[in-house]
This record gives structure tokens, sequence and C-alpha cells, in this order.
């Protein structure tokens, strides 16, 4: 462009040149400026410094669930499932936080096929996609929150506590997953899953939730120490070594029964065979 | 080196007891030898399992309902509310040492004790062992079963804990729904309402005197009727009904008899030691209120839990009474109708056969077809049942619906036991044509012979004749006659609609049996054989001659 | 009866239908096999090898015994043992195996002893008849009418008929002495503890509850508030009465409750409650599903709708589980507005 003398008004500089061929790039920019400034100035103050994080967050686990969940759970996480045999999930909204991180995090969603029951398997997400997940789902509508760590800490139970757990324990819990937390059958095909091994973090947020056919356990109901209590009892039944021998599955008189007749006439009936076998003969020996 | 007199100390005991008129005879009294006669063994040894460790625990055991707070050294339950049987048992298992061994031991004694008599049952049935005369041990060797299942349900009942109390709570809401007197009963047995505090003290005395006792007692009149009958036997060489043929009681019974005694009481131990059961602290004290999933008796209670699950919701209202059919018909009428024709058996099979003779010779089970069949219904109708006990464990372990499992035993135990009657009696007529085949045309040598003119033929080698013998010493049994309706006097047959009956039944049983051949068919098979291998041998004898000439 | 030597009757056609024709035997009895003897008979070295074999057997069975005795004392009560999957209280577990091995190696012995070095040349022995001779019934039949001859017992008609009587009756007091076993059952099977006010509160925590601390698909396992009081004065009384009184709470969405006709008011916004105890044989109930909202008891496998007056949908039971009408006190607390309007648990005769 050829030098010009610098007009005194700007505006005459700029509409001098309202036909350059750059005049519109330059109005749009102008505008994009104007207009965002104008937001920043007039857009409400935030106080914490990392909600741009958490709305981070929740963009990454909207972003997540529209890949991995959207076509169980519809896109707004309002139930799927028009009836075209496609699996339906249920509406997700309200279901909270904690829902999502015991569901991703235990490996049951997402789910692989229709079945009577999801069962657990290996996580799918890392902890970090979980987690966003969670804020995603958390942020649709109120529900339970992951629980603070201090709630599943069993590291403090005393004696007593352990003991209350178990109380709580076979009143609550057992009728479902057996008395040793092995779990147990429910009409059509489901059943209550066994509890061993599973992370404390987990089954609190079972309880709190009631995850597929579970009851939900509320926390006013069932309070954070007993559940902690529940958590710390079958922990110990974990932990615990079986004092008798072989624990043959801890599953009561079935399998002992089994175990009875095998093992049991099976040796036995094998020795008398033993006993009443003709036994082996001398070759070409015989009695004169 | 013989002598003629008793040591001294001997002596002196015959002096008082003339222990030496038991004879000879008696000491070297023969026993054949089979390892299915050792099963009643089994179960004598582990009764007396049963009895010593028993001893052990009473020592320690407390049969009381009383409340005491858990302060031994199980900690999982310190502090707790629970009754004193509870609480002892619990003493037993982590504070008496070697008491949680011997509770197990007892445990694995009694179900192997059970276990046993009914394979033991089995066999005496499959064999025909029941005939006369030995009707009557059939029937004390059930009645010992029977006891013996009512004590091991009351046994694992002592200590209170949440499984055996809610199977006594199922006992008593059964005993209270009986019709007419069902709430009076259960208030006596129970001392109340349940779940009381007089269960475990009453339930003690009959588990560890009035049973023990009746048990006792009847396992030595079985033990004297096998030793006055003799024991029974297998067909074979030299085993005729009127002789036992085997080994001396001494040495050779004493010796293997009795090391059978100390080998089942030592592979009990080694249970004992390696296998835990019945783990009581694991299940709590009883509550009530409390339930564990996958909630089932001991197995030999199985059957009757299988029964009542399976059993559809009927109940009857009318006239201000309710009858419960949901629990009399699988636990008041079907049990006891099905123990009876049980232990009625030899009574049954001996009025359709008509057979007055004594047996001391065993049937192999093939030769009995139907019985055989009857044994494989009963067997399958028990099984099915059985796996209707623990039909919630059948679906979480297999990945099916309780609800299906449940349905498919509903019509499974009509048409189950069907099926495997008929399909058993065939076999056992396929594998009675098979040793017929034996006997008359020997085994297959697998030796192919060429004859000149083409034909291939199998030579078959003849059986041993003490093979022959074992495989024919049975009966030749037809149906009844029925005799005809008036005698030479125009008297009309007395009972006849009964002897009508009777004669079905009886071709029931045998029409279809195979029976073995007379000796002419063996003479005939045996020539035939003999002439086609001789001449076909003397050809092919002619046609090599010809060959060799020939060049 | 039989013959000595064919062990099969005639035919018999006439008075006793025998049902069994028999045949001489097609083949002749070849008599004992030939006996066969085993390595030990023949060979002196091999027997003296077995006998070394079971005195082993025998000595190592005696040390394992006075091994189990020193363990007692030696292994410490608490210490426990570990292969791999195998665990267990090491005394108890070393007391088993070695008493275990000790009683299985004698017997093992024996057998071996018995199987390889004792004489086994099979021998026979008659059989008699399991029957008394016709002497011998003779003789007693003889003896037994002559005892009665000089009792008695047959002419005197008086004797006997009152003997006989009073031999009966004597067995009443049997029966009749074991009147105290029980008291009779009275209104005790109609009654539970739960009566108009009474709160219900949360099993072992004892706490009361409010409706805003339950959630659609909520699941509380119960107790009236006046149970646990008990335990101090009788736990006889508390188990008793617990074994009635025991209800679950369960919160469902309203929209899927199908109220029995009177019922309508007897929920609190979805929170209904119901007998916890079984209607077929008592267990207590608590196997919960809440999408289906039913409930299954883990004994027998009784299928209950609670959203449809807790009927039964599957299993034995036969009765629906007895509802408890609910409200809420002046503190906002669940309340039960009267007791149970039917017996809870099993069914008995006179139920009606």
């Amino acid at each position: 462009m050829s030098e010009k003398r610098l007009s005194l008004s700007p505006a005459r500089f700029l509409s001098a040149r309202r036909r350059h061929r750059s005049a519109g790039l330059v109005v749009l920019l102008f505008g994009l400026l104007a207009v965002g400034s104008a937001y920043a100035a007039f857009a409400p103050d935030n106080a914490e410094a990392d909600n741009s994080a958490q709305s981070q967050q929740i963009e990454e686990g909207r972003k997540l669930f529209a890949v991995g969940c959207a076509s169980c759970h519809g896109l707004n996480a309002e139930g799927g499932g028009n009836g075209e045999g496609k699996m339906a999930g249920p509406s997700l909204i309200g279901v909270g936080a904690a829902a999502v991180d015991f569901q991703v995090g235990t490996g049951r969603m997402p789910a692989m096929q229709p079945n009577a029951q999801i069962p657990q398997k290996p996580k799918a997400y890392s902890q970090a996609e979980i987690e966003a997940l969670a804020a995603y789902v958390a942020s649709l509508a109120p529900g339970p929150a992951v629980p603070a760590e201090e709630s599943y800490d069993i590291s403090k139970v005393t004696d007593e506590q352990i003991t209350r757990g178990g109380e709580l324990f076979r009143t609550n819990c057992t009728a479902c997953h057996n008395f040793a937390g092995k779990g147990g059958a429910l009409p059509n095909g489901r059943y209550a899953p066994s509890l061993m091994g599973v992370d404390p973090k987990h089954i609190y947020e079972a309880m709190l939730t009631g995850p597929q056919q579970m009851p939900v356990f509320s926390d006013q109901v069932l309070q954070p120490e007993d559940k902690r209590d529940i958590i710390a009892y079958v922990t110990a039944l974990q932990e615990q070594k079986d004092p008798g021998g072989f624990g043959l599955g801890r599953l009561g008189p079935v399998s002992e029964g089994l175990w009875g007749w095998l093992v049991g006439i099976g040796l036995l009936v094998g020795v008398a065979v033993w006993i009443g076998a003709k036994g082996v003969r001398a070759k070409g020996a015989k009695a004169e | 080196m013989a002598t003629k007199e008793f040591p001294p100390p001997v002596k002196w005991v015959d002096d008082r007891l003339g222990i030496g008129k038991i004879g000879k005879k008696n000491l070297r009294k023969v026993f054949p030898d089979h390892w299915s006669f050792m099963l009643g063994e089994i179960a004598l040894y582990s009764f007396i399992i049963l009895i010593l460790t028993g001893i052990f625990l009473t020592f320690w055991f407390r049969p009381s309902m009383a409340d005491v707070e858990y302060q031994g050294s199980y900690s999982l339950l310190k502090g707790l509310h629970m009754s004193e049987a509870y609480a002892s048992t619990l003493d037993i298992s982590f504070d008496v040492r070697g008491g949680l061994l011997m509770r197990q031991i007892h445990h694995w004694a009694a179900v192997l004790f059970i276990a046993a008599m009914m394979v033991h049952l089995l066999r005496i049935f499959f064999t025909g062992a029941f005939r006369k005369p030995r009707e009557l041990n059939w029937v004390i060797g059930f009645t010992m079963l029977f006891l013996g299942i009512i004590e091991g349900f009351i046994g694992y009942g002592l200590p209170d804990d949440l499984l055996s109390g809610t199977g006594l709570r199922i006992t008593q809401g059964m005993i209270q729904a009986s019709p007419v007197i069902g709430s009076y009963l259960t208030f006596f047995i129970f001392g109340g309402e349940f779940p009381g505090d007089d269960m475990v003290s009453r339930f003690f005395t009959v588990h560890v005197l009035l049973i023990p006792g009746l048990i006792l007692a009847l396992v030595t009149a079985h033990l004297f009727l096998v030793v006055y009958h003799k024991h029974t036997q297998y067909p074979g060489p030299a085993c005729a009904c009127k002789n036992v043929v085997g080994y001396p009681l001494m040495p050779v019974y004493m010796a293997k008899a009795g090391g059978f005694f100390f080998v089942v009481f030592g592979i009990t131990a080694l249970m004992g030691a390696l296998m835990q059961i019945n783990p009581v602290w694991l299940y709590g004290p009883y509550n009530p209120a409390e339930v564990t999933a996958g909630s089932q008796p001991d197995w030999y209670m199985g059957w009757l839990e299988g029964s009542v699950r399976i059993m559809p919701g009927f109940e009857s209202h009318f006239w201000g009474v309710t009858l419960s059919w949901n629990l009399l018909i699988p636990a008041l009428i079907v049990p006891p109708l099905f123990v009876t024709v049980v232990a009625l058996y030899p009574f049954i099979e001996g009025w359709i056969t008509g057979d007055k003779r004594e047996h001391h010779l065993l049937d192999r089970p093939r030769n009995m077809p139907t019985r055989t069949g009857i044994g494989a219904a009963f067997i399958t109708f028990y099984g099915l049942l059985w796996i209707g006990g623990g039909n919630d464990v059948v679906a979480t372990h297999f990945g099916i619906s309780l609800n299906h499992v449940t349905w498919f035993l509903r019509f499974a135990v009509f048409i189950g036991p069907v099926l495997a009657f008929w399909i058993t009696r065939r076999i056992a007529i396929s594998l009675q044509r098979a040793d017929n085949d034996r006997l008359l045309h020997g085994l297959e040598s697998g030796i192919i012979v060429r004859l000149p003119h083409g034909e291939y033929i199998e030579k078959h080698t003849p059986i041993s004749k003490y093979e022959a013998y074992a495989l024919t010493a049975r009966d030749r049994t037809l149906p009844l006659e029925i005799g005809p309706e008036t005698d030479e006097n125009g008297v009309a047959a007395p009972r006849r609609g009964l002897t009508k009956i009777r004669a079905a039944l009886s071709r029931f049983y045998f029409a279809d049996s195979v029976q073995k051949p007379t000796s002419e068919e063996i003479e005939e098979a045996h020539a035939h054989g003999d002439h086609e291998d001789h001449a076909h041998a003397e050809e092919l004898d002619d046609a090599a001659r010809d060959q060799i000439t020939k060049h | 009866m039989s013959d000595e030597k064919d062990n099969l009757p005639a035919v018999s056609a006439g008075d006793e239908p025998n049902g069994q024709v028999q045949l001489a035997e097609p083949i002749p009895d070849p008599g004992i096999e030939p006996h066969e003897h085993r390595i030990t008979d023949i060979d002196p070295l091999a027997a003296d090898r077995v006998e070394r074999q079971v005195s082993t057997m025998f000595t190592l069975a005696g040390l394992l015994a006075l091994g189990s005795c020193v363990a007692y004392f030696a292994i410490p009560r608490d210490a426990t043992i570990e292969f791999g999957p195998l665990t267990g209280n090491a005394n108890n577990m070393t007391l088993g195996l070695t008493v275990g091995l000790a009683l299985f190696l004698i017997g093992a012995g024996a057998i071996q002893w018995a199987k390889k070095l004792m004489v086994d040349n099979e021998i026979s022995e008659e059989r008699h008849d399991a029957g008394s001779s016709p002497e011998q019934r003779a003789d007693i039949i003889q003896g037994f009418q002559q005892g009665v001859e000089e009792s008695g017992f047959t002419r005197r008609k008086m004797i006997r008929r009152s003997l006989i009587g009073a031999m009966g009756l004597l067995g009443l007091p049997a029966i009749v002495f074991l009147r105290d076993l029980g008291p009779l059952p009275g209104r005790s099977l109609y009654n539970t503890i739960w009566a108009k006010g009474i709160r219900v509160v949360n099993d072992v925590t004892l706490r009361p509850i409010k409706p805003s601390d339950l959630v659609v698909g909520q699941l509380v396992n119960a107790a009236p508030a006046n149970l646990a009081p008990i335990e101090e004065e009788s736990p006889v009384e508390y188990q008793n009465a617990k074994a009635k009184a025991a209800v679950i709470v369960v919160r469902i969405a309203p929209d899927q409750i199908r109220p029995k006709a009177g019922r309508e008011n007897w929920g609190v916004d979805g929170i209904l409650c119901y007998s916890k105890i079984c209607t077929h044989v008592g267990c207590p109930i608590s196997l919960y599903e809440q999408t289906t909202h039913h409930v299954l008891c883990p004994c027998h496998q009784s299928t209950f709708d609670l959203a449809d007056g807790a009927k039964v949908i599957f299993g034995p039971a036969a009765r629906p589980l007895p509802q408890l009408p609910l409200a809420v006190d002046a503190e906002g607390y669940l309340i039960a507005q009267n007791g149970f309007d039917e017996p809870v648990g099993a069914s008995f005769w006179e139920r009606g």
C-alpha cells in the first residue's frame, strides 16, 4: 500500500479504506474483539480459580458420555431405548456422581450386551475419565456425591465397631450377599455379586446409590459411620483365614455335602475296592 | 504247636463266662469278600466316631439358651449378646485346643454316616439282599437311616447359629401349619413361642441320649441278624445257595474290618483337619430378623427342602380354618409316602413275586431289570428334589434363572423318574442279552478268518467254565400263573381281583426279563460253534494242502 | 422246603402260586477256582519286604500319635498355617493331620498284612435254615401251651380282660404327664407388640425414621421402638417378640403402587411397611429388588410384589405379607397407625 499522509480523523482513515479487500476481515476481527471484551466486562464474576477447570471437566465428561453412554442412556442422559430392540438404559438425571463412580469404576458400565444383569468387568475408562463422567452426570441434577475418603477409611476402626458392623451386615446385607459376602441368587437370572475384593469406596457407593436391583441405603438411615462399620466387617471377613482348613467356597452346606461325598465316600469306597481286590497273583505259580 | 489249655487270664474269664463255648466255628466264621459288602461298615464306624467325638464335645458344650455376652477370642463377635450354646460352641472352636478339630470330625462323620447308610441301602436294594429272611434287617436298617437324618438335623441345630436357627424356624413353621394340632404341637415342642429358650436343652437330650440309644440298640440287632443269617454272597463257582464262601473271621476279617475301621477314622480325621465345615462364627448367633442367602440344610435334608421349594402356593380356607396344601403335600404327605414305600419294599416285592424261599445269593442288578429300573426311578426322584433344595446355588453357579430351575423341576419330578425307569430297564435287558451272547457264543476274539469261498468269520473264544457258571447261577423267573377261574367243583377262586392285580404286577416285573439259556440251547450253540470252527479249520487245511501239492 | 443238592424247588402249580419255574442249572458247578499264589506266598524275600512295609506303617503311626501330643503343647493356640489356598489354625490342623495319619496307617498296615501275608485260601461254610426245624417248633409249642395251661390265662377271662385293660390305660399317663412341656397358644400367634403410635426404628441402630430420610428405591430393615427395651428385662421375650415384629420399610414411586382397597392411606408418600416374616414358614425376608419392587425369601424362594399389596407372584407361599399402616407423628417420624390386622408369619389351622 502506498504511503499516505495520516488523516487527522481515524474514521476518515478507515472509511477511506472501506473498500479495501481486507476491510471485511478487519471489521470481523474488530467485531469479535468488541463482543468478546463486552462479554468479559459484563459476565458475572466467579470467585473460584478452578471454575474453568471444573467446567472443562464437565465438558470433557459430556463428550465422553456422548461417545460411550448416549447410545443407551440418551444424548442428555434422559434414558434410552425406543423400543426398537436397542438396549435401554435408565435415566441418569439425579443419580449423582457416586453412581457413576461405582458403575464405571467397577467396569459394569459401559454394558457390553443385554443380560438379566450387567456383570462386573475390567474398567474401560481411566480414573480421570471416570471423574469427568461423574462431574457431567452430577451437573445434570443433584444426587449422591462421591463419598469423602474419611467415610470409608477403616484404618482406625475398633473391634467394637467391627462387631457392630457385623450385626448391621447380617441384618441388612446377608439376605442377598450371603453370610460371608459371597453373593446369592435373585429372581429371573439376576444375582447379588460377591463382595470379596471390592474396593471400600465402591461398597460405600453401592449402599448409597443402590445399583441395578440393589436397594438404596441412604446416609440418613444407615449413617456414614454405620456404613464404615459394615465395610470394616466385610474387609475383616475377606482378610480372615479360614481356621478349619479349606473354606470350600464359604457357601454353606451345599458345597460341604458335595465335597463330603466326593472326597469322603469317594476315598472310602476306593479303599473298600482295594481291600476286596484279589491282588496281584504270582505268574505261573499254581497250588499243588 | 497246638496247646490244649487256655492261658491263665483267659481261663479266669472262661471259668466265669464260658467264652470257650463260642466255638471254633464262630471264631473262624466265614465272610465273603467284595468291596460292596463294606459300605455298611463305613456307616458303623462313622457311628462309633460320632460317639467318641460327641462325648468330647459334651464336656465343653453348654446346652442352654441363657443370654450371655461373648468374651472369647473370636474378635469379630466380641461383646455380642448370644445364647450360651452358641458362646460355648465358639469357645470349643477357638479356645479349646483340638476343639475345632473335634467339631469338624464330628460333623464330617455325620455327613459320612448318612451317606454310607444310603449307599449301603442302594447296594442292598439293587442286589436283592432284602429278600427273605432279611426283610426285618432292611426295616431295621431303614429305621436307622431315618433316625440318623433326624439326629444330624438336631445335632447341627444345637449351636443355635443363624443358619441352623433358620432351619429350625422353618421346621417350626411347618409343624405350626399341620392340620388341627399344629399350633399346639409347636408350643409343646418349643416350650412356647419361637424361638423361646427350651429348644436347645430339649434337643440336646434327644441328640445325646434318646436317638443314640435307639440307634445303638438297632445296630446291635442289625449286626446280630447279619451274623445269624450269615452274609449273602454273589453267585459264582462253589457259591451255592446253601453255603458261604470266603475268608475266616480270624485272622483275615479281623484284620481287614478292623483295619478298615482305622482307615475310616483316619480319613474322617484328615477331613476334619483339612476341610472346614459348619463355620458357625461366620453365620453369627441366631436372630429371628436375620437370614443368609443360600440357606440350606445339610445335604441329607436337601430332598425335603427341595420338595418344599418347588411346591406351588396352594392353600384352602374354609369353615374358619386354613389347610396349607403348600406344606402338607411336600412335607407331610409325599415324603412319608416315599419313605414308607421304600421301607416296605421287601414285602411289596415278596407279594408280587410270591417267592417264599430263602435267598442267600445276590442278584446282579441287570438280572432284575424292573427292580433296578424302580431303583433308578427312586434315585432320580430323590436326586431331582435334592437339586431343588439347592436351586438358588444352581442358579448362581450355572448362570440360569432361579425361576426356570424351579419350573423345570416341577415337571421333571414327574417325568424324570418315569424316563429313568424305562431307560434303566432297557439297559439292564440289553446287558442280559449281552451276557447270553457271551454264554452261547463266547467272546469275540478279534481274529478274522477268511474262508476259501470268500466268507469272513470272526472266531469266538469260549469263556471259562467258572465265568459261565457265574453267569448262569441265578433263578429263572417267570410271571405268576393265575390258575383257573374255578376249580373242578365249580367253586370260584377266592380273592380273584387281588390275584389278577398281583399277576399283572408280576408280569410287569418279569415278562421282559431275558432268561438264561437252557442246557439244550447251550449244547446247540457250542456244537454249532465247534462244528463251524472245526469244519472251517479242516477246510483251511485241505485248501492249504491243495495249494502246496499243486505246486 | 428245599433240596440240598438242587436249591431250586420244582414247579408247583397248586395252592401256593409261586410264579417261578425252576429248571436244572444249564451248567454244572465247577467248584472253587484253583488257588493262585501271591508273590509273598512263594518268595520269602518278598514276604519279608511286605513285613517291613507293614511294620514301618505301624511304627510311623505310633510316632505320629506321640507327635500329636507334643504338638498339642508346642504349637501356640492362635498360630495359623498357610499353604497357598489351604489355611488353618496350626494347632488344630497339626493335631488332625498327625492323629488322622496315625489312624490311617494302622488301618492300611493291617489291611496290607491281611492281603499280602495272611493265608488267603477261600473256605466254604454251610448255611443253616433261618427258621427253626419242625421238631424244635413242636417242642416249643408244647412247652408254651403247657405254660399257658398252667397259668390259667385262657380259662380265667376276668384276669385276662382286666389285665389288658389296665396295661392299655397305663399308656395314658405317659402322654398326659408331658402337658407342661409348653403353654397353650392362646392369642399369641395373633398378636405382635406393634400398636397405635409406636415409632418405626432402624434395626440395630435403633434410630427413628423421617420420610425425608428415605429415597425412592430404599429398603430399611426396621423394628418397633418398644422392642429394644424388652431385651433388658427378658432376652427370651425380646427374641420371641422380634420373631413376629420385624418389618421392612420400602419407598416406591407413588405412581407404581396399586394399593388394596381400604389401604390407600396405609403408606406415606410411597413409603410402605410390610411384615418381614415370610407367610410360608417364617424366615425373615429382605431380598428386595428396587426396580421390580419384588422381595424374595431366601429359604424357599417365595416372591412378593410390594407395590401390589405384597401379593405372592412365585414360590410356595400362599398368602401376601401382612401390611403395617403407617403415619407420621407430631415430630415428623414414621409411626404405626395400628398393629397388624392379621397374624404374621406361617399359617396355622385356626387362622381362618
